[in-house]
């Protein structure tokens, strides 16, 4: 099946969801106002994922801003996940932050909290 | 107003140490010129990482609360024209950074929207992040297509109480204005 990729803009992060690897993501900013209008695409390129997913599938999210409207898709992102989550994939999630930005690393923590995904809070000097 | 109210203007910006101020009405493309010139101007005056990132979260959840609140008044009403348009104003003194935003707000909004503000003054730091969790747990969306989470964020990465006044303008309407510091 065809990779996902999105190229990046000022309100919106690059996608590279890819098949063959099982690595979805998600890097840059996600501040756009309409959030699910960016999202839906994401989800329809999983409608054919979860037919036939890789046997891993790794959940990068490397994330400098992202708005509430975005929490809100990245925590659908995370749901639909945590359903397509066990035998035929094992799911894992990354949540990269960069050094000092405890903010984001609390956002990563806030989320680990609330989705059943095995779930890494990663440091990093930058995204 | 004389021509030379324009250095009245200027000074005034001057001496307040307003770095941005727009009045209009907002669009995407406008807000992404906007977080564009404010990023920039962070940079220029070296704001260290962390604090560059709460000013600009804040600043996207302040701006885009407008979008949206815009979005949803009526179309088609000679009133809307005034209604529709709002003023932003970023301000640096002393090291902190002021995001004033002011609109006009519906009186029949005004009760749901003091008790929101009031709700997120009174609560603590740990307090605003359980309500922040639940409210994202609660997976439900407002009528608008928002989380309805953007004050408890702007209460959250500012790390100071939202000050706020509603102006009494006409019978239907105010103007709210929202001070927040960072």
């Amino acid at each position: 099946m065809e990779k996902l990729h999105l190229e990046g803009s000022a309100k919106t992060p690059t996608i590279d969801f890819n098949q063959e690897t099982g690595v979805l993501e998600l890097r840059g900013r996600s501040i756009p106002e309409n959030s699910i209008e960016f999202y839906n695409p994401l989800h329809e390129w999983l409608d054919n994922y979860e037919t036939s997913p890789h046997h891993t599938t790794i959940l990068d999210m490397k994330l400098e801003y992202f708005n509430t409207s975005s929490s809100k898709c990245i925590l659908d992102l995370f749901k639909r996940l945590e359903k397509m989550n066990g035998d035929i994939t094992a799911v894992h999630v990354n949540w990269y932050f960069e050094s000092e930005d405890e903010d984001m690393a609390e956002a990563g923590e806030d989320y680990q909290a609330i989705v059943q995904l095995p779930f890494s809070i990663i440091e990093v000097e930058e995204i | 107003m004389a021509i030379t109210d324009v250095y009245d203007f200027y000074r005034k910006m001057e001496d307040e140490k307003i770095i941005l101020s727009f009045k209009g009405e907002f669009t995407a493309d406008l807000l992404t010129s906007v977080l564009h010139i404010l990023e920039s101007k962070m940079i220029e005056l070296n704001i260290d990482s962390k604090k560059k990132k709460r000013v600009f979260n804040v600043m996207v959840e302040c701006f885009q609360n407008l979008y949206h609140h815009i979005e949803t008044l009526e179309i088609d009403t000679e009133s809307v024209k005034i209604q529709k348009s709002a003023l932003i104003m970023v301000k640096h003194v002393d090291g902190k950074f002021i995001v004033r935003t002011g609109n006009f707000i519906l009186n029949s909004g005004i009760a749901e929207l003091k008790r929101k503000l009031a709700m997120v003054n009174a609560l603590t730091t740990d307090e605003l992040r359980a309500l922040y969790q639940s409210k994202l747990k609660k997976d439900a969306r407002t009528d608008k297509g928002t989380a309805g989470l953007g004050l408890i964020d702007i209460a959250r990465k500012s790390k100071n109480k939202l000050e706020y006044e509603f102006l009494d303008i006409t019978e239907e309407s105010s103007f709210f204005c929202l001070n927040v510091v960072i």
